[in-house]
């Protein structure tokens, strides 16, 4: 018997519809995994509940004393407001262990690209090799025909090209459709974004309706496991839990020239285009250029320095397209914050590509994902070398 | 939907019959059984019926029982209290193994954390102990030994009897958590030679919260709570009444049952057990070769996900359960099928499974075919599975 596995996927998957198969719903505990339920329910869907325990917040117990605790990762109030959720509506719902494989895939990378001079994004391994990999496996081997989310995103078969489409969602100021480049045809034909055609707004207003109980619990916006937002203290926590050097702690900042200015205390403490704590010079502020690991130097610069026109990217993930082969024009988005920016894609490879924008575009961050956009489409995406 | 409950060594639903003896002391015969007053005289004489009803069941004197809120009391009593009475002058020593219930394993760790020295013996694959290796693990400051009856994942059962007659010679203090041997056949603290046994009544058909532990007469131990004069003092504390009634009730029904519910219940679980073993390819039975209680079976099934299939297996109506439940309900690989040597990965992919008095031939059928199903479902969209049928 051979194996199937979301990279050998040749085929277009096909979704069994109108046919109301159960669907499994990833839920935090927050206002819109829950919402999704209240919305499959309404369409008809059988839908079964499952929350990840993804960190356990005994470790670590140096981080133990900072932030609000309600708002930890996987913490027991977030499990027990999905399972008040389920029990409102009246549907099935499980806890179910994915520690081992978030540190895995997601936290310890996470610490290695900092401490390589990267600036990673953990939520997207998360959902590309935790939520739509292992949690999507379970789904199905449950029972459930595809794994619902409350992503703010939208998919779309198109039947012409023999494709799943991944689009921005409708409310743009929610899209997340920055995180989710990495989703194999697979994946995406595996998948539901109920969410993608709402806005926020909308989502709270069926919550209430729906009477849910968390309809007005408060929004998390750090990165789950990093609750306090204080990557810097997780990072040499986790190390020196998991036995990892940090480089040498004391190092030299110099600039363009290499002529040395002063000095840090470790390059995972910067991010490029950081301006904070670096002074002027000529009267000029000056921003964190490049994160030299090797030398264990912070290269800075003034804000000219920081644009560049062109970039190199790698793990290229084609979505909405088949990998064009040709050089593809598109609005490409550096950071999920960024806006989208006119480029040209150079494929150069199956696996990396060259982006040359139409104009200079401001830290460009290796580590960060370069997402290539047509209007609405997600064409693909690829992480920044 | 109809569901078949297969998860007894979780917890039992209370017997009908201990229902209705419990009902009266909620309501009409409400009183504190400490009062002098009739009422409570009558509350006294319940209590004091139901003490002998627990004693008869392990072959104690009445006076040898106190009544707890369960297991993890009483197991906490007895290795708290004797390490307290052995004081301080030196670290005094436990003897114990890997594969007890957190209830002792914490305490143990706990008294770690005290001062006191503990010996965490190791089990076979069959889940035993080598009753030698307690001998020698025997120190001059060791006050206690402290080793599981009956498994609650294994169902397996420890030569207590011969660990007894060591440590008679030895004179060290011998605990026994019974929580899942008592009511689930004849036992007698004086052929198992032990000074302290815990028992809890929601493993045997009485409700949560209620459970014993035995003190042999001449046991020399210290009180883990202070209060007032009830049970000689030495477990302060109104007594929980209609549960001690519930307590004595279960273990009456259990000792009256025993000759017809034990064979009743091995034929099922054997069935069962022969039944998967037939229909699945690529299991097998986790310390099957040991001596078991008579309703437990537990089985690794190669690359399948415990997590998934006990999930699955819910979805169509079947409880039972894997590995060690967390606060948060996700799912933790057993300690103590890593104790007995399997990966964590095999951990990972093992189930238990715990019959009762109430499990019916015909719901031992319907797990007969909703697992051998769920087990195909799984293992058709799992990577390692069709890994290995590649050898085939």
């Amino acid at each position: 018997m051979s194996m199937n596995t979301a990279t050998q996927f040749d085929t277009l998957p096909t979704r069994t519809e109108p046919e109301r198969g159960l669907i499994a719903i990833a839920m935090s505990g927050g206002v819109d995994s829950s919402t999704v339920a209240a919305v499959l329910q309404e369409q008809g869907h059988p839908i079964v509940g499952l929350t990840m325990q993804l960190w356990n917040q005994r470790r670590l117990p140096e981080l133990q004393d900072d932030g609000p605790k309600q708002h930890r990762c996987c913490s027991l109030d977030d499990v027990y407001d999905a399972k008040r959720v389920a029990q409102h509506l009246n549907f099935p719902h499980y806890t179910v262990n994915f520690e081992d494989q978030f540190e895995q895939r997601v936290v310890r990378p996470f610490v290695d690209q900092y401490l390589s001079g990267r600036t990673p994004i953990a939520c997207t391994n998360c959902n590309t090799d935790v939520k739509f990999e292992p949690l999507l496996r379970m789904a199905r081997q449950i029972g459930a025909e595809r794994l619902a989310t409350g992503h703010y995103a939208r998919i779309r078969k198109n039947d012409e090209a023999g494709r799943w489409e991944l689009l921005r969602a409708r409310d743009d100021s929610k899209d997340q459709s920055y995180f989710l480049w990495g989703l194999s045809q697979e994946q995406l034909s595996r998948s539901d974004f109920p969410l993608g055609e709402l806005t926020k707004e909308e989502v709270r207003a069926l919550a209430r309706r729906t009477n849910l109980p968390v309809a007005e619990k408060p929004e998390s916006m750090e990165l789950c496991f990093v609750p306090t937002g204080n990557y810097v203290q997780f990072i040499q926590a986790y190390s020196r839990e998991a036995g990892i050097s940090l480089p040498g702690a004391e190092g030299e900042i110099v600039n363009e020239d290499g002529a040395v200015i002063g000095h840090h205390n470790g390059v995972h403490n910067f991010t490029i285009g950081q301006r904070k704590g670096l002074g002027f010079a000529a009267g000029k502020p000056l921003y964190v250029l490049s994160l030299d690991t090797e030398k264990n130097r912070v290269v800075v610069g003034d804000d000219d320095s920081l644009r560049t026109t062109t970039c190199e990217v790698t793990g290229v993930n084609w979505v909405s397209c088949e990998n064009p082969r040709q050089p593809l024009r598109a609005k490409v988005k550096i950071r999920h914050k960024h806006e989208a920016a006119g480029a040209t894609v150079h494929p150069l490879d199956a696996n990396t590509a060259r982006i040359t924008f139409d104009a200079p575009q401001r830290a460009v961050t290796p580590g960060q994902a370069a997402v290539f956009y047509d209007g609405d489409r997600v064409l693909g995406g690829a992480w920044i070398r | 939907m109809n569901r078949v409950y297969l998860d007894y060594n979780a917890t039992t639903p209370v017997h009908p019959e201990v229902l209705d003896a419990m009902l009266p002391y909620f309501s009409t015969d409400f009183a504190n059984a400490s009062s002098i007053h009739t009422p409570g005289q009558r509350a006294r004489a319940a209590v004091e019926t139901a003490r002998e009803q627990v004693a008869s069941l392990i072959g104690a004197k009445p006076q040898e029982i106190v009544f707890t809120s369960g297991g993890t009391e009483s197991n906490n009593h007895a290795i708290f209290g004797v390490v307290n009475f052995a004081g301080h002058a030196q670290p005094p020593h436990i003897i114990t193994t890997t594969l007890e219930h957190e209830a002792v394993l914490n305490a143990c760790q706990a008294a770690e954390k005290r001062g006191a020295a503990v010996t965490y013996l190791p089990v076979n694959r069959e889940g035993l102990l080598d009753a030698a290796s307690v001998d020698s693990a025997i120190r001059p400051e060791t006050v206690l030994i402290t080793i599981m009856h009956a498994n609650n994942e294994l169902g397996t059962i420890q030569p207590l009897e011969k660990i007894g007659r060591i440590r008679r010679e030895r004179k060290v203090y011998f605990h026994t958590d019974a929580v899942q041997s008592a009511g689930k056949f004849p036992m007698d603290v004086n052929a198992l030679n032990v000074d302290l046994l815990s028992l809890s009544g929601h493993k045997l058909y009485a409700p949560k919260g209620i459970g014993a532990l035995y003190v042999r007469t001449e046991t020399r131990i210290n009180q883990l709570l202070y209060g007032g004069h009830h049970q000689r003092g030495f477990r302060p504390g109104t007594e929980n009444v209609s549960g001690i009634v519930g307590l004595g009730k279960a273990a009456e029904i259990a000792q009256r049952d025993f000759a017809i519910k034990t064979k009743q219940l091995a034929n099922l679980r054997d069935k069962f057990e022969k039944g998967l073993l037939s229909r699945i390819p690529e299991i097998r039975v986790n310390a099957g070769n040991a001596p078991r209680i008579p309703n437990t079976t537990n089985i690794f099934f190669a690359a399948v996900d415990g997590e998934a299939l006990v999930i699955a297996l819910d979805l169509k109506g079947l409880a039972c359960s894997v590995g060690a439940a967390c606060s948060s309900g996700a799912v933790e690989p057993s300690h103590v099928l890593t104790a007995i040597g399997l990966t964590r990965e095999e951990a990972k992919s093992s189930l238990r499974f715990s019959l009762g008095h109430f499990t019916t031939e015909t719901e031992i059928d319907f797990a007969l075919e909703a697992i051998p199903a769920a087990v195909a479902q799984l293992r058709a969209l799992s990577p390692t599975y069709q890994r290995a049928a590649a050898h085939d």
